[in-house]
């Protein structure tokens, strides 16, 4: 279920960060293997990343599976656009296309990484 | 039939697959949230399929995730996925 007032929240939350991840914990805290798995790739790479954890707001829990067309967390946004799941993100990172996908975008790696 | 099977199942029928392994990862997540004392919680599917020819990652996937939606909506907790045309 997505009502709208969710669907507006989730998309400026998409809208507002370049790189943007739904993850169960936090960075510093993953709860979850498959989070903490997406937060290492993004790190390793030394991009900067804004992340809301779906453990503290069952309303985006539940609603980003409708609006992403997605059943499990986490979800990875790059520029607005849905990227994939754990499987997916650490597939492109390995082929290289993860990197690929950043440069096309426009997001390069923080300086001090 | 256990949950590996169904998924097995669902995915050969659905996808005629030239090769096809569903893994469960439950006892690496034993005591975690989403377990379950009987396991059968984490499940980890390998497929090569025809029918991902000219899809993106996330159709293939997406492909699999709707198969399986009965699955992921009760008892299977996680399902990490590795979908290939070749």
């Amino acid at each position: 279920m997505l009502d709208d007032a969710t669907r507006e929240r989730i998309q400026t939350e998409v809208n507002g960060s370049d790189v943007f991840l739904f993850m169960k914990g936090t960075p510093v805290f993953p709860q979850c293997g498959f989070s903490a798995a997406v937060v290492q790739v993004l790190t390793h790479l030394g991009i900067k990343f804004s992340t809301l954890n779906v453990l503290e707001d069952p309303a985006v829990r539940d609603g980003i599976k409708s609006f992403s067309d997605w059943p499990t967390i986490p979800q990875l946004y790059v520029k607005g656009e849905f990227v994939g799941g754990c499987d997916i993100i650490r597939e492109m990172y390995e082929t290289g296309e993860l990197t690929d996908l950043l440069e096309q975008k426009g997001v390069t790696a923080a300086v001090n990484a | 039939m256990s949950v590996a099977h169904t998924i097995k199942h669902k995915l050969k029928a659905a996808l005629s697959p030239t090769h096809l392994e569903v893994i469960d990862e439950s006892h690496l997540h034993a005591g975690h949230v989403g377990a379950r004392p009987e396991g059968e919680t984490h499940f980890r599917v390998v497929i090569v399929s025809p029918d991902f020819e000219g899809l993106s990652r996330i159709d293939n996937q997406r492909k699999v995730h709707r198969l399986l939606s009965e699955e992921l909506a009760g008892p299977v907790h996680a399902l990490s996925v590795r979908a290939s045309a070749s």
